[in-house]
């Protein structure tokens, strides 16, 4: 059955111009479809007619790369829980509604045009130092060392963040301690991670605070959105390495 | 011209470790004289630029997303494969190396296929020295799972994200390099052109996405990692900015593009659900290990599936191949999930899709087993589908994944422009006319990891390579051409959208280079195509203007270069009268509807050149010899 839906969508031409909410009225809208469909279909018609199409960013919708993220009606990648924008379907909406869609708004996300934002600000964050430092080539037998499977598992549990910066945008600081602390702790549970432990979260910490994201103060709105579940816990264990790292 | 692989001589086992030991080699002080530019930041990228920088070559790299992260080997869910012998069931490189051959259906370079078997068990060390966290057992030891097309258990795995595990790997690995100063990252640009400077790769013409800008990067290799072409079909299970944009204007530069007709159609996607799709969405390929395969045994059975009592279901995989039962390579059971369909047992309200029942597995090993393999699985396809797959089966059909098909290359990843290399899905070397499971990623990162940073090596240590700078006539004239492509595309003004066509052109590769091929259905494709490429360029429309962040400009090039594509794609699978792997030429098959090859005809690779928009390519065949493995009908029964 066809929904109609309205729209308030961010429209702003580029970094640093003024942007304003625009209105749009989206119908023959499916249950079916994705949110990301919905806009598809919104943009088809806005090009017939010869109108700037809305700028957003998505890449392998089904949830994983990363790439969308859109505000919808105040809540990072919408109202499903564990869900990324892609994966939000228009059956969670009611025919008549009025969403507002905006951009991840963070001081260090500066807005490129309409809804898209640049994250490369997470690049260099990782480039602090998220990684083992081990060249191709040196490995040693992969089963060589046993790794007990809860710590694999819960360094899987932190591995799996998707760099969407949805932690980011809900925080009212926007601060970047979620995803910092996702990396910190999913090489710092890991035997390969040990050997740069302490030097690698002092080095994150201060790339990240360099980069303008702001300071965690335990709300718990960056877990309450991120689509991969990813726990505040993290965070807590970031502040501990990062203590000990720098009274050592 | 005559292809030469440059296959070294020797014993297979021995192939790879003499032409290690061939190859020139560049003196570390030496190393940072050299420019490589790696176009493409998925696992075959990624790894050879966190190799190359690892060495201390200068390397810049170009990715379309705001984030090398974000490139699409990022969604692969199942697993790699490495012939560890870990569970001590007979595996080996040489099994693994024969599966594989098999697998491909003997249209695979068998020298090629071997080293990847040799270098899946580097891999699997190098991953976990990285820090990729794949699941393990309760002793702290590496767990497996199995795949499609093989009786070993060797498919290494991190829960249904393995692909993002590995990708985040060579991701941070590549960013340490950044962090050193060997590699330079510039992201949201596409690349437009390869430049040929005395018949050399010697750099790229790419856009700015957000400026818009064509900006000039001259190098001494260029390696192109930008995947397949699947998205030719508009749906597949590839991200919606996967494109063969890179890989044809290299093409158009001189690089062949070889067996563009094998193409993967993946039996485990769910479901169209209607004409605003957009892409469709896999379900991984190790739910078979678990899931069983079914329809109705009669016509039109529309009852909901628990009300078919089981002896009134048709398991049909199982029937038909007892000895790998659902676990039957992709091609096969793609074709066979075609056939019931087709015979009107399908199953949901279009009757395109079969059951793919976890009934007995949860009877067997509790709902929190199967939960703690697939449980991402259940709950993607629970939000897309709004049904409980713990509860009801799920609906499965198939759908584009994968092309085995690329730039020709070979045995060290050179394509026949020196200078260009050609990684990962982007190269048709290692998966003959079908991939196996878990093979794609292990194909990425060998080429990146252990094979790319030897051959590129050796190129630069043995080409005579004059400076080029970016003001060089050979830029200026590529950039000209971009620009002219840009500013034609811009002036159309015509009535129909981008998209529009690309589900045009989608629909015509779906209904005539799908699943079943036919002379007169390929023969009409092609005239279709043709037609289509003359409206899109008097009838597109785009929006926007070139000088700003514009995805409808960037979608309009990537959806014109499939215009010109799928005529080679479509007269490839023309010229290949005979079935093989994803290839299926109903003209061509055995009684029981298997795929039916010639191998007195067609055991060759078929590599095209480029002879101009409209004009026929040029066809150049390299030979295809078995020297270890026999080719005979594959049996999976």
């Amino acid at each position: 059955m066809a929904m109609t839906v309205k729209l308030k969508v961010w429209r702003q031409a580029g970094p640093g111009q003024p942007g304003k909410l625009v209105d749009y009225v989206a119908d023959a809208v499916h249950a079916d479809m994705s949110f990301l469909e919905m806009l598809d279909v919104v943009n088809e018609s806005l090009i017939k007619r010869g109108e700037d199409p809305i700028a957003f960013d998505s890449d392998c919708r089904e949830g994983i790369c990363g790439s969308c993220g859109l505000v919808i009606d105040g809540i990072p990648h919408g109202p499903d829980k564990g869900a990324t924008t892609c994966q939000v379907h228009m059956r969670r909406f009611k025919s008549g509604e009025t969403i507002t869609v905006e951009p991840f708004r963070a001081k260090a996300f500066p807005i490129l045009k309409d809804l898209v934002v640049d994250r490369s600000a997470f690049d260099r964050i990782i480039a602090a130092g998220g990684y083992v430092s081990m060249n191709v080539g040196g490995a040693p037998d992969a089963n060589s060392l046993p790794i007990p499977k809860d710590v694999a598992d819960q360094a899987m549990d932190s591995a799996q963040c998707i760099g969407c910066g949805a932690c980011v945008a809900a925080c009212k600081n926007a601060a970047a301690h979620l995803f910092t602390s996702a990396k910190i702790t999913h090489l710092g549970l890991l035997p390969q991670g040990e050997a740069e432990r302490d030097r690698r979260v002092v080095r994150m910490v201060d790339q990240m605070d360099g980069e303008g994201f702001g300071s965690c103060s335990n709300e718990g709105e960056c877990e309450a959105v991120c689509p991969k579940e990813i726990s505040i816990s993290n965070i807590a264990r970031m502040n501990r390495d990062f203590l000990k790292a720098i009274v050592s | 011209m005559v292809l030469d692989s440059k296959t070294p001589v020797g014993p297979i086992t021995d192939k790879w470790d003499r032409r290690k030991f061939e190859n020139k080699l560049v003196n570390p002080a030496n190393r940072r004289k050299f420019q490589v530019i790696v176009v493409g930041t998925g696992l075959a990228g990624a790894s050879a630029a966190a190799s190359l920088g690892e060495l201390g070559y200068p390397v810049k790299v170009f990715g379309i997303h705001d984030s090398p992260r974000r490139a699409h080997s990022i969604a692969a869910q199942g697993g790699i494969n490495a012939a560890k012998n870990y569970r001590n069931d007979g595996d080996s490189v040489y099994r693994l190396f024969y599966d594989t051959i098999k697998g491909g259906d003997y249209r695979a370079r068998e020298a090629n296929v071997y080293r990847l078997a040799q270098a899946s068990v580097s891999i699997i060390d190098q991953c976990v020295a990285q820090g990729v966290p794949f699941a393990r057992e309760y002793g702290g030891l590496l767990d497996n799972r199995s795949f499609g097309g093989a009786q070993v258990s060797r498919t290494f795995y991190a829960r249904g994200q393995t692909g993002q595990q590995l990708l985040l790997g060579a991701y941070q690995s590549m960013m340490r390099q950044v962090d050193a100063g060997t590699v330079t990252l510039f992201q949201r640009r596409e690349m437009l052109d390869l430049v040929v400077v005395n018949n050399q790769a010697r750099g790229i013409v790419c856009r700015n996405l957000v400026t818009g800008e064509l900006e000039s990067h001259e190098a001494d290799a260029v390696l192109l990692c930008t995947g397949g072409y699947g998205t030719v079909f508009y749906l597949s299970t590839n991200a919606v900015n996967s494109n063969v944009t890179a890989a044809w204007r290299a093409h158009k530069r001189g690089a062949f593009f070889a067996n563009p007709c094998f193409t993967q159609i993946h039996p485990t996607c769910i479901p169209v659900s209607g004409d605003h799709q957009s892409k469709l969405t896999l379900m991984s390929e190790s739910l078979r290990n678990d899931g069983r395969v079914w329809v109705p045994k009669t016509q039109g059975d529309k009852r909901p599936p628990a009300q078919i009592p089981d002896s009134e279901r048709d398991y049909y995989l199982e029937r038909r191949y007892p000895a790998f039962g659902n676990l039957v390579p992709r091609d096969v059971a793609s074709r066979a999930a075609k056939a019931v369909c087709d015979e009107g047992r399908g199953a949901g309200d279009s009757g395109l899709s079969v059951y793919l029942d976890f009934a007995d597995a949860i009877e067997r090993h509790g709902a929190d087993t199967i939960k703690a393999r697939y449980g991402n699985l259940f709950d993607m396809y629970a939000r897309i589908t709004d049904e409980n797959p713990y509860q009801v089966p799920m609906r499965i059909y198939p759908a584009v994944h994968y092309t085995m098909g690329g730039l020709w290359v070979d045995y060290n990843l050179q394509s026949t422009v020196p200078g260009l290399f050609v990684l990962g899905e982007a190269n048709f070397s290692d998966h003959g006319a079908n991939r196996l499971g878990a093979s794609a990623l292990m194909q990425g990162l060998a080429d990146g990891y252990f094979v790319a940073p030897y051959t590129v090596a050796n190129y630069l240590g043995g080409a005579t390579l004059p400076p080029v700078a970016a003001s060089h006539d050979a830029f200026g004239a590529a950039r000209a051409e971009a620009q002219g492509r840009i500013d034609k595309v811009l002036r159309v003004k015509g009535k129909r959208t981008v998209r529009e066509f690309h589900r045009a052109i989608g629909a015509i590769c779906w209904d005539h280079v799908g699943m079943a091929r036919t002379e007169a259905g390929l023969s009409g494709a092609i005239a279709q195509i043709r037609g289509l490429r003359e409206e899109f360029w008097q009838d597109v429309t785009v929006p926007g203007e070139a000088n700003n962040l514009n995805p409808g400009l960037d979608y309009a090039g990537r959806v014109a270069d499939y215009m010109e594509f799928a005529e080679v794609l479509a007269l490839d699978a023309l010229e290949r009268r005979e079935s093989c792997g994803g290839h299926f030429r109903e003209e061509f098959q055995t009684p029981d509807g298997e795929a039916l090859r010639k191998d007195d005809e067609y055991s060759y690779v078929a590599a095209w050149e480029f002879k101009g928009v409209g004009a026929p390519p040029a066809l150049h065949k390299e030979p295809l010899v078995f020297e270890e493995v026999h080719p005979t009908q594959r049996s999976y029964k």
